[in-house]
């Protein structure tokens, strides 16, 4: 199977600083059409085994378990 | 160290016991910083430091732990995410049922977070700083078997170092915490007062430390083994590094 896409972005109702200070500089930089930055991870995981749904719910349990705080972040997991 | 521990003019000396009877292990992982800190607070409070590694599957016999701070695997993930996921932590989840007592100390905090031993979880400082100062937390609660020598309302003076001590809790998490009196610490002003302007790091609350409820797993952001001598700027942290002596 090729590259599977384990996306963590922080939850909606959670600040983000980072984000707001990289938007402040956009802003300043004369892009003021953007108007809210929020700051995630990509991981990109080699994963054996051909696509199914019993891989999808490995990738997810580890997403759920280690790659993500579920009480901060939320994920979604995209197989090739 | 073989003598009391001097203090203030008219003051109580505070015994410091030779090193041999009470053991408390102090985990260490790769990139911990402050784990031979919490071996010499351990000492100088009485007790016997015992450095445990992270690839351990036991705690060496000790009825308590701390886990250090610093940056366990480089921080990589989350804060203490690594640390939460490697051998030793099973058995520190271990004590902690069997009611053993821990102090997770910054880092070591993040991971008591991480294993979802205490509510929350860490944001980055709303400033987006690493900040190094001296913080003021006041004692919120003085029962359980980590607190016990503080005084309830009580005010300390306790280094910070840290990025990411911003505490956060969904709302009904937070209610919770504050109705179970799950806070240990909250930073305040020098007189102890709490508001947004004695908050370093943005956390909701004001939480500099969090206990569970059943008083035998302690999380702080501040420092308090920094804090066990007059020549490192007082003695304010020594009271719960002897706690946790006391019952190991």
């Amino acid at each position: 199977m090729g590259q599977v896409e384990v996306r963590v972005k922080l939850k909606e109702d959670v600040l983000d600083p980072q984000g707001e200070a990289i938007r402040r500089v956009l802003a300043g930089l004369g892009y003021g059409e953007i108007t809210r930055v929020r700051v995630g991870k990509l991981l990109l995981l080699e994963v054996d085994g051909s696509e199914s749904p019993a891989v999808r719910a490995r990738v997810e349990q580890a997403a759920r378990e280690v790659l993500s705080n579920p009480v901060i972040e939320d994920f979604e997991v995209r197989l090739p | 160290m073989t003598a009391g521990v001097r203090r203030g003019e008219g003051e109580p000396t505070m015994p410091v016991r030779p090193a041999g009877g009470r053991r408390v292990a102090v985990v260490v992982f790769p990139g911990s910083n402050c784990d031979r800190d919490a071996m010499a607070a351990v000492q100088r409070a009485g007790g016997e430091a015992v450095p445990v590694w992270h690839q351990s599957e036991d705690l060496a016999g000790c009825g308590a732990a701390i886990l250090p701070g610093g940056f366990s695997y480089g921080d990589y993930l989350r804060a203490g995410a690594m640390a939460a996921h490697s051998p030793v932590m099973r058995a520190v989840r271990r004590l902690a049922v069997e009611g053993g007592a821990i102090l997770g100390i910054c880092n070591g905090f993040q991971m008591l977070l991480e294993v979802g031993l205490l509510p929350g979880a860490m944001l980055p400082n709303r400033s987006l700083r690493f900040i190094c100062r001296e913080v003021y937390v006041r004692v919120e609660r003085n029962d359980g078997l980590l607190l016990r020598h503080l005084a309830r309302g009580q005010v300390l003076r306790l280094p910070i170092a840290h990025k990411e001590g911003n505490w956060y809790a969904p709302a009904e998490v937070v209610q919770r915490v504050e109705r179970e009196g799950g806070v240990a610490f909250r930073y305040c002003s020098p007189a102890g007062q709490v508001g947004p302007e004695a908050n370093p790091n943005g956390a909701l609350a004001n939480v500099a430390g969090l206990v569970n409820r059943e008083g035998n797993v302690l999380g702080l952001m501040p420092h308090p083994e920094r804090r066990v001598h007059t020549l490192l700027g007082g003695e304010d942290g020594l009271p719960l590094i002897r706690a946790l002596v006391e019952v190991a």
